[in-house]
């Protein structure tokens, strides 16, 4: 295994992760802001009210800014995949370009054409259309995040595909499998709802702000009640969705289940940590059931969660790296092996076919076909398999505070409901400290969710068939790290003027719907 | 209906589907010449103003047109995508880093607590204007001149040996950056650039109602036509005089061929006759505002519009069309993409060709929005009364 060049593979990582990382601390809020703006402006042309315009245009100068800052900090993600990962690009393009393409044709087109009527129409075209413009804007971003969330599940979950020997790639057999895979579905639902819920918080928490100073009470109050509702309904989507995934995991990356419960010990009736601090430093064979320094937990809960039955068998890691004949657990050796023996094969078969032996090519695919399933093992061959677990300690911790987080918002959403219909949210400043407070919260909690999806599924990136190592682009270590750290400093300098606009336009305020405009839209 | 199409139909149906996106792109980088023309146009902070807010409301159309330009050539030729990419880095991540800095620029130049200070952002755009046109220029150009690296598929069976398992392989020095310094593929760099201040000229004319700005867009306009031409036919005759990279139909061998892309142009009259209009188009487009400015200065956009797209299509079509190696490799012959060795499979081009028929309703509320929002001409009354301003 000389001849992986581990700090190239952890520069690529690292870039990918700072990059997707970045990119997601801008799409959550666009996703939902842009459903709360369409609410808002329906409001408005529903009553005719023109606070609620007001209200409206409000929020759509945030979105703007936010926006902006989405599309530089996407544009990367969608190149890096031929910039460092080429070999994926060739290995799985045939699937997952697909996606990737339909998300510019349906989606980004659809997005950039409407913003722009959203934006500079207010008074050249009429009431409806720019309704509709603002609608479409919210359908074409959630759009983009279908297809590129279809592209994700993929994957953590191949399927409709197969390998192509003789072009050395998996080749797309069935579309709609990929597109309606229930890993797809959940992915999709449980993403896009997280992000109705981080723009939920936002939404409050900037108007729990202006609350606090004494503000523009009847647009705050307004804010509240659409953002509180949006972000109860929406809530409900994402413990739902949130149980599907858990499920999906289960059955199909059952390595990063067990690393997310800290489930080094496979059982029944497996229970679930609710809160637990786990023991440092223990070496992975040393571990027992339930070892944690402290833990509340629910009984039989895990084995529900993931099979949805109390009494179900859950693998742990042990299991899962050293095998369980029991329970027809192959161990990572025997499936390294039989990697192996499949990468070796895909070799015989290829140089079979160039001198034009078709019996000893026919033979090597039977070989080839029979231990594909393992393909990525392969290339751990010979190696310390523990390479093969994800950061316990990261996915555990990750998980939980996601999860308890999401709960805090829900809460935070009924609290503020409640109070704002009694007309009492001003005077419970507690509430309205929360509230604001909860904002960076929100960012915390959306990130960890890909913390969980990303980190626990290393170092696949397809699951089983393609690990990192195999998946980068052959270049210079020092290239990477120089790309890397470019990103790293622009990114975090627009970063900074993003949060500085965006506090000086919330200081700023809605303010006065410029009378001109409207003289002005009046004379036209 | 696409299931009755042959693998080699549905592989020429992405191509133009894939070359009529980079001519799309092409035109639309009008903006980013426009971006570089400023400084140039607008003398006052009023007239900048005018200038920015015209861009920044096309901006995100070239952007979104160059996103879908790199989906739809990953989806129909990922091996593309791997291969140039993955190798040639640094020309690639420049031509990004331009685009990061510019999708902020518009936004946020104007706006209180913008940390950057309005100089830097209008910095951004100018970097953007320059670096994209030029290397996007010089990328395309090595589709005629070739480029450094080795394709093998049994790369990824190596378990051993000092070699990572990774099929495409760049022996370009410079990871790219080399095909920026070929005088023949900055020819065409230079056309791009010259052609997208060019089409930044027309468009002004056709958009701003501003008559000092006029006379200095009149005056532009000739001084960078010249560039343009010159470059645009220096790219044009050396490429049609220079040895190109065909393909045996039979044996899929690669070989070098004199006067390859010269015969491409004589073997496929329609694509003749598409560059020739094209041209013809382009030079209309450029001459008709000079003689008639009156009469004729709002109308150059839609001819040099039309011909770039022309020509620009032609060019990709000369590349990949009639047994030609659209990526050669001048390292390895044989490691050479052609539109058939680096394709999706059937199915998924198949799966894609019925995406594809979307396009033109695309292309239809593009419309409707752009006719919406852009019924008269733009200047500082319209933008006092403007309630979202860059």
């Amino acid at each position: 295994m000389e001849h992986i060049d581990f700090s190239l593979v952890d520069w690529s990582r690292a870039q990918f992760a700072l990059t997707a990382m970045y990119h997601w601390l801008f799409v959550p809020l666009t996703l939902g802001l842009s459903f709360i703006v369409a609410f808002m402006e329906t409001l408005y042309v529903r009553t005719g009210n023109p606070e609620w315009k007001r209200i409206t245009k409000f929020w759509m100068t945030i979105f703007g800014i936010n926006f902006a800052i989405g599309v530089a900090t996407g544009i990367i993600l969608e190149f890096e995949f031929g910039t460092n990962w080429s070999n994926y690009s060739w290995f799985v393009g045939d699937i997952f370009g697909a996606p990737l393409a339909i998300e510019g044709i349906m989606a980004f087109f659809l997005e950039s054409t409407f913003i722009a009527v959203m934006f500079f129409g207010w008074n050249k075209v009429s009431k409806k259309f720019h309704l509709l413009s603002t609608w479409l804007v919210a359908f074409g971003s959630n759009l983009s995040a279908l297809w590129i969330l279809v592209a994700n599940a993929w994957m953590q979950n191949p399927v409709g595909m197969k390998f192509n020997p003789d072009t050395a790639r998996n080749e797309m057999v069935n579309f709609w499998e990929v597109l309606f895979s229930p890993v797809a579905i959940n992915k999709f639902l449980h993403t896009i709802s997280s992000g109705y819920v981080l723009a939920s918080v936002f939404v409050i928490g900037v108007s729990a702000w202006y609350l606090l100073k004494n503000r523009e009470h009847l647009f705050a109050k307004r804010s509240i009640i659409v953002a509180a509702v949006f972000g109860l309904v929406t809530s409900l989507f994402v413990v739902l969705t949130g149980d599907g995934s858990a499920r999906n995991m289960a059955q199909h990356q059952p390595m990063k289940f067990a690393a997310m419960e800290n489930l080094y010990v496979g059982q029944q009736n497996a229970p679930l940590v609710a809160i637990g601090i786990l023991k440092e430093n223990v070496k992975e064979a040393a571990h027992k059931k339930q070892d944690f320094r402290f833990m509340i937990e629910i009984p039989n809960m895990l084995s529900y969660m993931a099979f949805l039955d109390p009494n179900a068998y859950v693998p742990g890691i042990q299991d899962l790296v050293h095998g369980n004949p029991e329970h027809q657990i192959l161990s990572y050796k025997e499936k390294s092996e039989k990697g192996k023996i499949a990468i070796t094969s895909l070799a015989e078969y290829k140089n079979a076919k160039k001198t034009g032996n078709d019996s000893l090519a026919n033979a090597a695919l039977v070989k080839f076909e029979e231990n594909y399933k393992y393909f990525g093992y392969g290339y751990y061959e010979g190696r310390e398999l523990h390479e093969l677990v994800p950061s316990v300690p990261t996915t555990f911790y990750s998980f939980r505070v996601m999860v308890g987080l999401g709960f805090h918002f829900m809460l935070l959403f009924f609290v503020v409901l409640v109070l704002t219909l009694k007309d009492k949210i001003a005077k419970n400043k507690w509430v309205l400290y929360t509230a604001l407070w909860s904002i960076p919260l929100a960012y915390i909690a959306s990130e960890l969710g890909w913390v969980v999806a990303e980190v626990g599924r290393q170092p696949w990136v397809i699951q089983d068939i393609l690990p990192t190592i195999a998946a980068v682009s052959q270049l210079q270590p020092t290239s990477v790290q120089i790309t890397f750290w470019m990103f790293f400093l622009i990114f975090t300098a627009l970063l900074i003027a993003e949060i500085k606009i965006m506090t000086k336009q919330i200081k700023k305020g809605p303010g006065e719907d410029a009378p001109s405009n409207e003289s002005a839209s009046a004379n036209n | 209906m696409f299931e009755a199409f042959s693998y080699i139909t549905l592989q020429h149906y992405w191509w133009i589907i894939v070359s009529l996106l980079g001519a799309i792109l092409v035109f639309l980088m009008f903006v980013q010449g426009g971006q570089t023309l400023i400084y140039t146009i607008g003398k006052t902070n009023d007239e900048r103003t005018i200038l920015i807010n015209l861009l920044g409301r096309k901006w995100e159309f070239t952007f979104t047109t160059l996103v879908t330009f790199g989906g739809a050539f990953f989806a129909s030729f990922p091996l593309f995508y791997s291969t140039s990419f993955g190798g040639a880095y640094w020309v690639w991540i420049v031509i990004l880093f331009a685009f990061i800095i510019q999708a902020v620029s518009y936004e946020y130049r104007s706006k209180a607590g913008n940390f950057l200070g309005k100089r830097t952002y209008e910095v951004f755009l100018l970097l953007n204007g320059i670096l994209a046109p030029v290397l996007i220029g010089t990328a395309v150009a090595t589709f005629f001149t070739g480029s450094q690296f080795s394709v093998n598929f049994m790369n990824i069976t190596r378990l051993t040996g000092d070699k990572m398992p990774v099929i495409s392989e760049w022996m370009g020095p410079a990871h790219g950056l080399e095909a920026a310094l070929s005088l023949h593929n900055l020819t065409l760099g230079l056309a791009v650039l010259f052609l997208s201040r060019v089409l930044a000229l027309l468009y002004f004319m056709n958009r701003i109602k501003h008559a000092e700005m006029m006379e200095r867009v009149k005056k532009q306009l000739l001084i960078n036509a010249i560039p343009f031409v010159f470059f645009f036919l220096t790219f044009v005759i050396w490429t049609l005089l220079s040895s190109g990279f065909a393909v045996n139909p039979e044996t899929k061998e690669v070989f070098v061929e004199p006067y390859k892309y010269l015969h491409n142009l004589l073997q496929m009259p329609v694509v003749a006759v598409m560059f020739v209009l094209g041209v013809a188009l382009v030079l209309i487009g450029i001459i008709r505002p000079l003689t008639c400015f009156e009469k004729c200065s709002t109308k150059g956009i839609w001819g040099a519009g039309i011909g770039t797209v022309l020509t620009v299509l032609a060019l990709f079509l000369l590349a990949g069309f009639n047994n030609t190696a659209y990526y050669p490799s001048t390292f390895d012959l044989q490691s050479s993409l052609t539109i058939q060795n680096s394709s999706s499979s059937q199915y998924t081009l198949t799966a894609m060709s019925y995406v594809s028929l979307l396009v033109p309703f695309v292309i239809a509320y593009i419309w409707i929005a752009w006719r919406a929002i852009d019924n008269k001409k733009i200047d500082m009354e319209e933008l006092d009364n403007e309630t979202h301003v860059y």
